[in-house]
């Protein structure tokens, strides 16, 4: 595990150096910016999706999809991120203990 | 850009608006404390992730990724694949911010969504700077104090299922990818990731299908046509809170 933190770290921290230090036109092909930008909008969705959607290597539909539910209704009335957060959490809590 | 000194008053608006963001964002560094070590990171790596990735969202991914079974190396894969957009902020704010040695290395370490973000549409480069580091800075101090408080918190707390704690993962990354969501292209994008990685879960080992879910990205940036309008964060990405 500490392995992957300081390589994940170092690594993130050379990606940030690396664009201050490019000429802007370095990566000004089109195809590669839109690429480079649709990344972190596929991650997170594939993120969203494992995090609520699955247990190990099975689908599964629990309380967690109550609490995205309830993130995502929080997040269309402009609600801080710590209250969509933890009331997701208090969702789910609450349907388990139901 | 011109290279008009500022007034006073734009100076302390500026860095109160940067103050400002870093209280906003760096809050949540206790949601990203709690969560990792609910993942299985403990509280000193966990604090290590805040002090040397210092990406929220990059953060987040290695501890989703672990939380759900995944080796760290493919957490430490998705959060440098996250942390790639962070090249192209450097791109943009490199001839605005104007720094070399060891300013451009230090600097490089706040270059994150907010400093963009809080400097990018300012008008001269002292201007830019300002905006920059205030923001920068401030975030940092308060995510890494923020973190450390959730990350022991989190601990003394015991099982994260009894609160709801494995939900909030998945919320954080809902609120993470929210501000992205005005374009149409990546709706689509978004959708189409989500459902590549859950056809991926029952088929490959864990962490494989979020990696897997860039293919999608890949495949929609090589064939659409029309630049996004919305890869470069502005002041009202961040207003809101969201990371």
């Amino acid at each position: 595990m500490w392995t992957a933190v300081l390589l994940a770290g170092v690594g993130c921290y050379l990606l940030k150096l690396t664009g201050l230090s490019l000429p802007e036109r370095a990566l000004a092909h089109p195809a590669v910016e839109r690429v480079a930008d649709l990344i972190p909008v596929a991650l997170l969705a594939a993120l969203v999706a494992v995090q609520v959607g699955s247990s190990g290597s099975a689908l599964t539909l629990d309380a967690r999809a109550l609490g995205l539910g309830f993130a995502a209704v929080a997040l269309l009335l402009r609600m801080p991120f710590l209250v969509v957060v933890v009331g997701a959490s208090v969702v789910a809590a609450l349907a388990r203990l139901v | 850009m011109t290279e008009a000194a500022l007034t006073p008053v734009e100076r302390s608006a500026i860095v109160r608006d940067g103050l400002a963001v870093g209280v906003a964002t760096g809050a949540y560094g206790v949601g990203f404390g709690a969560v990792s070590v609910s993942s299985g990171l403990s509280v000193a790596q966990t604090c290590a992730l805040s002090l040397l990735m210092f990406t929220g969202a990059s953060q987040f991914a290695l501890a989703g990724v672990v939380a759900a079974g995944g080796a760290p190396l493919s957490g430490a894969a998705t959060a440098l694949l996250l942390g790639t957009r962070n090249t192209l902020y450097g791109l943009r704010m490199g001839p605005l911010l104007r720094w070399r040695g060891w300013r451009r290395a230090a600097a490089a370490h706040v270059l994150i969504d907010e400093s963009t973000a809080m400097s990018v549409n300012r008008e001269t480069t002292e201007a830019v700077r300002l905006g920059f580091l205030t923001t920068g800075v401030s975030v940092f101090v308060l995510w890494n104090l923020a973190t450390a408080i959730g990350a022991l918190a989190g601990e003394a707390v015991g099982d994260p299922r009894t609160y709801g704690l494995d939900a909030a993962v998945g919320a954080a990354f809902l609120a993470l990818l929210w501000p992205r969501l005005k374009d149409r292209r990546n709706i689509v994008v978004a959708a189409l990731a989500a459902a590549v990685a859950l056809t991926m879960v029952p088929l490959s080992a864990p962490g494989v299908p979020v990696l897997a879910a860039s293919g999608v990205a890949l495949l929609v940036g090589v064939l659409a046509k029309r630049q996004d309008p919305t890869e470069i964060p502005g002041p009202d990405d961040v207003a809101g809170g969201h990371r």
